[in-house]
C-alpha cells in the first residue's frame, strides 16, 4: 500500500510541471496586460507604461519570467496579486473555506440522494419509478447551472419566500470576526443566537444548484453498476441462500457497485469547481471561482497563476485520495501494481 | 464579603453594558447597499475603480468636496481658501477640532492637522515619501489629473493653514481636490501602522474623518461601516453602513425584492420598466457625466474637408441608436459635454438626420460614390457605450444608403485605443467618462495638445480658435467668463464637426421606497451621508 501511495505520488510531478508551464502560458497568451486594462479611455504615457510593466516584472523576455516563477514556486511564494496587492495564498486561504463549505454540501447532497435514488431505481428497472428518476437525472445533468440558480431564487426566495437570496449570513443581524472561515463553524463559535440557523439557511439553494449536476451524475452511475451487479452470480447465489432481499441489496450488491462509483464521485470534485465559479457569483458566494474570474477580467497573472496551481493541487490530491480508497475497497487494484 | 462586592459589581456592570447594548442591537438603523463588487483595497488614490471609490467613499473626507448630488464645490475639511489675483497661490484654512476615526487598536492622539494634507499629497507625489511605494505605488489619478506637472509646492503655513502653488493657474484644480484620490488620510496612523511593521494595512483598514468609520471587510463578502458620531458636517442617518458584495445584477435585484438590501448598484436596463412599476421601490435618473462620440481623423483624407465630416453627421439615425442600443437609457448628445454640466450651450445647432443633405454635401466635397472608409468599434462595453459593436452595424447600415460603405474593425482594448491615439483610424468610435465635473475635464478632448500621436485627441483635429479658448479658459477663475468661452467652443466644434457626438447614458438608480434622502451625483459614484431608512 505504502508503494502504491509513493508511486501516485511521484506520477503527480510531471503533472504538475505541465500545469505550471500551461496556466503561465495560456494566461499570456489573452491579450491585454495587468497594466493596459487599469488604463481607462485616457490611455497611458509610454514612460508610465514601461515602468509599471518594469514594476511587475512584465519587460523581461518570457523565459525568465517563467523561470523566476517557478523559482517563487519552489520557495512556496505564490506572489503578489497586482490589484490589492495582498499575497495570493492569504487571499486565497481566506476565501477557500467558502468554497469547500459549499462543494462538501453539494457532494454529500449528491451522495446522499443520489445513492439510494440509484439503488432504487436499479431495484425497480423498467418501473414508473425508474423512468422518472432516470428522466429527471437526465434534466439535471443537462441543466445550465446559471439558468437554475436564478430559477430557484425566483421561484423559492422570491415567490415563496422560504430561502434568502444570496450571501451567507444574515449581515444585519449577524456579525462575527471569522476565525476559520468556515461560516458553519465560525457561527458556533460566535455564540451568537440563530447565526448557524441562518447560516444553514443561507446554504440550502446554493447546494442545491451546485449540487445537480453531481447528483444526477451519482444516481445515474449507481443505477447501471448497481444493474451490472445485480446480474452477477454471487448475487443470485445470495439470493438462492435465502437471504432478505435487504442483505442482497444493500450489502453483497452495493459494495460492489459502489467502487466506480466512488470513482466518479472523486472525479467530480475536480468538476464542481467549474460549477463553483458560477454558483458563486449567483449567490454571492466569497470563494475561489469568482475570485479567479475576476482575476481574468483584470489579467491579475499572479493571482490566476497561484489560483489554478493551488486548486490543481487540491484536485489532484483529492484522486490521489480517491485512488486510495478506491485500493482499499477493492484489493485487487492494489495487488495488480 | 469582600468577592460578594466585586461579583455585585460585576453584575452591575454586565447589566448596565447589556441594557446599553440590547437596544444597540434592536433598533439600530442599518442601510443594506448592494454592491457590485470588491475593492482593491480602501485608498483610493491607488485605486482606479468606481467600485473601490464607493467602498473608501464613506471614510474619508477631502479638503473641498463636491456637495451632495452636484459637481459643484463646497468647503470640506478647508472652511475656506483664498486664491491669489494671477491664480497660482491657494491658500486653505482648515477646519478645527476634526477627529479622525478610533478603530480596533488604533486610538488618534490628536486632531486632524495640517500634517494630514502633506502626508496625503506628498505619499503620491514624493517618490521618497515613506509610503510612496507602499501597495504597488500606482497613483493612476494623481498622474491622469496631471497633478505633479500643475504643483510647484505644497506648504503648511501653520497647523491650520495650508499654501499651495501652481506652475500655471488652473481654475479645474479645485475641482480636483474634490476628487476621492485627493482623500485626507491620517498621518499619525501612517506612523503606527509602519512602527506595527505592517504599512500595507494602512490601505485595508482605512481610518479618516468621514461620516461613517471602518469596521470590518471580508472579501467578497461584506463591507461594513458605522456611523460617526463626532461628525463635523452632515450626519450619517443610519447607525449601520453595510455593503452586501453581489456581483450579478439579477441577484442584487432579487434582494432589493425580498428587502435583503436597500439600495442596489447597478440595476440591469432590461429590468427598469418592471423596477418603475414596483410600488415597494423608488427609481431615480439622471444623464450621466459622459459622452460616447465617433472620431473623425481629420489628418486623413477626405476628412480633411468639414463637408464630408458634416455628411457623415447627417447621415446617421442617432435617435434610432439610442432607442435599439441604449434601451431608453440614453439620450442624444448635442454637444460634448452633457446638459447637466455647467456651459452647456443649448442654442447650437445640431445635425438633423438627413440622407439627402449628406449625399449632397458629399458630392459638394468631391467625393465620388460608393466609398469604403474604415469604421472602428471598441471590443468592449462602457458605461457611456452598452454595446460599440451594434452601434457600429447601425452606423453602417445608415452609411450605406448615402453610397458610404463601412468596413467595421476592431482590436483587442488596449490594442485599441493605443492604435487609435497613434490616429490609424478613418472613424472610430470612443467615449469619455468625466473625473470632476469641470468642462475643461472634457474639452480637453478636442484639443491641439491631444492631437499630436498618441495623444488622447484621437480627432487628430487641431483648431487654433478652440484651442486658444481651451487654454485661456483653464486660467480663468471667474467661472462666468470661463462659461461664456465653453459655449463659443461648443458652436466652433458642431460646426467644424470632427466628430459625431453619439450619447450621454443615462444613469439609473434603484432603491426601496423607504429610502430617503440619497441624491444621485452626476460623477456616478454612490454617497450615503444623509440617506435614510424609514
Amino acid at each position: 500500500m505504502f508503494f502504491f501511495f509513493l508511486r501516485r505520488l511521484a506520477l503527480t510531478i510531471p503533472t504538475f510541471i505541465a500545469l505550471m508551464f500551461v496556466t503561465f502560458v495560456a494566461i499570456r497568451l489573452v491579450p491585454g496586460d495587468p497594466v493596459e486594462v487599469r488604463v481607462g479611455e485616457r490611455g497611458i504615457s509610454p514612460e508610465r507604461l514601461a515602468y509599471f510593466r518594469k514594476e511587475m516584472g512584465l519587460d523581461q523576455p518570457i523565459w525568465k519570467q517563467f523561470l523566476d516563477y517557478v523559482w517563487q514556486l519552489l520557495h512556496g511564494d505564490f506572489g503578489t496579486s497586482v490589484v490589492t496587492n495582498e499575497k495570493i495564498l492569504k487571499e486565497f486561504l481566506a476565501l477557500f473555506p467558502a468554497t469547500i463549505e459549499l462543494s462538501l454540501f453539494a457532494i454529500l447532497f449528491a451522495t446522499l440522494i443520489g445513492i439510494p435514488a440509484g439503488v432504487i431505481a436499479a431495484v425497480n428497472r423498467g418501473k414508473l419509478f425508474d423512468h422518472v428518476l432516470m428522466g429527471s437525472a437526465l434534466t439535471g445533468y443537462s441543466m445550465p447551472i446559471f439558468w437554475w440558480g436564478l430559477v430557484l431564487i425566483m421561484l423559492v426566495s422570491e415567490k415563496m419566500g422560504l430561502t434568502p437570496v444570496s450571501g451567507r449570513i444574515d449581515l444585519v443581524k449577524y456579525y462575527f470576526e471569522p476565525v476559520t472561515g468556515f461560516m458553519l463553524i465560525d457561527s458556533l463559535l460566535s455564540d451568537q443566537k440563530g447565526a448557524f440557523l441562518s447560516v444553514l439557511h443561507h446554504m440550502a439553494l446554493p447546494t442545491i444548484v451546485l449540487g445537480t449536476v453531481p447528483l444526477a451524475t451519482t444516481a445515474r452511475m449507481t443505477r447501471s453498476s448497481m444493474l451490472e451487479v445485480l446480474g452477477e452470480d454471487y448475487v443470485r447465489t445470495a439470493r438462492a441462500k435465502g437471504l432478505p432481499p435487504s442483505r442482497v441489496i444493500g450489502l453483497h450488491a452495493l459494495r460492489n457497485a459502489l467502487i466506480p462509483v466512488i470513482t466518479v464521485i472523486g472525479l467530480q470534485i475536480g468538476g464542481l469547481m467549474a460549477g463553483a465559479v458560477l454558483t458563486e457569483t449567483i449567490f454571492s458566494w466569497p470563494g475561489v471561482g469568482k475570485w479567479l474570474i475576476e482575476s481574468i477580467f483584470r489579467r491579475d497573472y499572479p493571482a490566476l497563476q497561484g489560483g489554478i496551481m493551488l486548486i490543481s493541487m487540491i484536485v489532484i490530491f483529492i484522486n490521489l485520495l480517491v485512488d486510495m480508497l478506491y485500493g482499499a475497497v477493492n484489493p485487487r487494484i492494489r495487488h495488480a501494481h | 464579603m469582600s468577592t460578594f462586592k466585586i461579583s455585585t459589581k460585576s453584575m452591575l456592570a454586565a447589566t448596565a453594558m447589556l441594557a446599553v447594548m440590547a437596544p444597540l442591537g434592536l433598533s439600530a438603523k442599518t442601510l443594506v447597499y448592494c454592491s457590485e463588487g470588491s475593492p482593491e483595497n480602501f485608498t483610493p488614490a491607488i485605486n482606479t475603480t468606481g467600485t473601490s471609490f464607493d467602498a473608501a467613499r464613506p471614510v474619508y473626507d477631502k479638503l473641498v468636496e463636491f456637495s451632495r448630488g452636484t459637481t459643484s464645490v463646497e468647503p470640506g475639511l478647508a472652511e475656506s481658501w483664498n486664491v491669489s489675483a494671477d491664480g497660482l497661490e491657494f491658500t486653505f484654512k482648515l477646519r478645527k477640532g476634526v477627529k479622525f476615526h478610533a478603530v480596533k487598536d488604533f486610538k488618534p492622539s490628536r486632531d486632524f492637522n495640517a500634517d494630514d494634507v502633506l502626508w496625503s499629497f506628498n505619499r503620491q507625489w514624493k517618490a521618497d515619501h515613506p509610503y510612496h511605494k507602499v501597495s504597488g505605488g500606482k497613483y493612476d489619478y494623481f498622474g491622469d489629473m496631471d497633478m505633479e506637472k500643475l504643483l510647484k509646492s505644497v506648504t503648511k503655513v501653520d497647523d491650520y493653514t495650508v499654501k499651495m502653488v501652481l506652475n500655471e493657474p488652473n481654475a479645474p484644480m479645485l475641482a480636483n481636490l474634490a476628487m476621492d484620490f485627493m482623500a485626507i488620510h491620517s498621518a499619525e496612523y501612517a506612523e503606527f501602522m509602519t512602527k506595527k511593521g505592517t504599512p500595507e494595512k494602512f490601505d485595508q483598514e482605512p481610518v479618516g474623518t468621514g461620516a461613517f468609520s471602518f469596521v470590518a471587510y471580508q472579501k467578497d463578502a461584506v463591507i461594513r461601516f458605522k456611523k460617526n458620531a463626532a461628525y463635523w458636517g452632515e450626519k450619517a442617518q443610519v447607525d449601520d453602513l453595510v455593503y452586501a458584495i453581489t456581483p450579478d445584477p439579477t441577484a442584487r435585484y432579487s434582494k432589493l425584492k425580498t428587502n435583503e438590501c436597500q439600495f442596489m448598484a447597478y440595476p440591469r436596463p432590461a429590468d427598469l420598466p418592471e423596477m418603475m412599476k414596483d410600488k415597494n421601490l423608488k427609481v431615480i435618473n439622471q444623464s450621466g457625466l459622459n459622452i460616447a462620440y465617433l472620431a473623425f481623423n481629420v489628418q486623413k483624407a477626405p476628412f480633411d474637408k468639414k463637408e464630408v465630416r458634416q455628411a457623415i453627421n447627417h447621415a446617421i439615425d442617432r435617435n434610432a441608436i439610442i432607442k435599439d442600443v441604449y434601451l431608453g437609457s440614453g439620450q442624444v448628445a448635442k454637444n460634448l459635454i452633457p446638459p447637466t454640466m455647467w456651459s452647456f450651450n443649448d442654442n447650437t445647432k445640431d445635425y438633423a438626420f438627413d440622407p439627402a443633405k449628406a449625399k449632397e454635401l458629399l458630392a459638394k466635397a468631391g467625393v465620388t460614390t460608393p466609398v469604403e472608409f474604415d469604421l472602428w468599434y471598441m471590443p468592449v462595453q462602457r458605461p457611456y457605450n452598452p454595446n460599440a459593436k451594434r452601434i457600429a452595424e447601425m452606423m453602417q447600415a445608415d452609411l450605406e444608403k448615402v453610397g458610404v460603405k463601412a468596413k467595421l474593425v476592431t482590436f483587442e482594448w488596449g490594442e485599441y485605443r493605443k492604435r487609435a491615439q497613434q490616429g490609424e483610424h478613418q472613424m472610430a468610435q470612443l467615449g469619455w467618462t468625466g473625473d470632476n465635473g469641470d468642462p475643461d475635464n472634457f474639452f480637453f478632448l478636442r484639443g491641439c495638445s491631444g492631437a499630436r500621436p498618441g495623444g488622447q485627441n484621437i480627432t487628430k483635429w487641431c483648431n487654433k480658435e478652440f484651442d486658444d479658448m481651451l487654454v485661456k479658459a483653464r486660467a480663468l477663475t471667474d467661472m462666468k467668463e470661463r462659461a461664456k468661452l465653453y459655449a463659443k467652443m461648443q458652436e466652433i466644434q458642431k460646426d467644424e464637426a470632427p466628430d459625431i457626438t453619439v450619447a450621454h447614458s443615462v444613469v439609473f438608480e434603484v432603491m426601496r421606497a423607504n429610502v430617503s434622502g440619497y441624491k444621485q451625483s452626476p460623477l456616478g459614484g454612490h454617497d450615503f451621508r444623509g440617506v435614510d431608512v424609514k
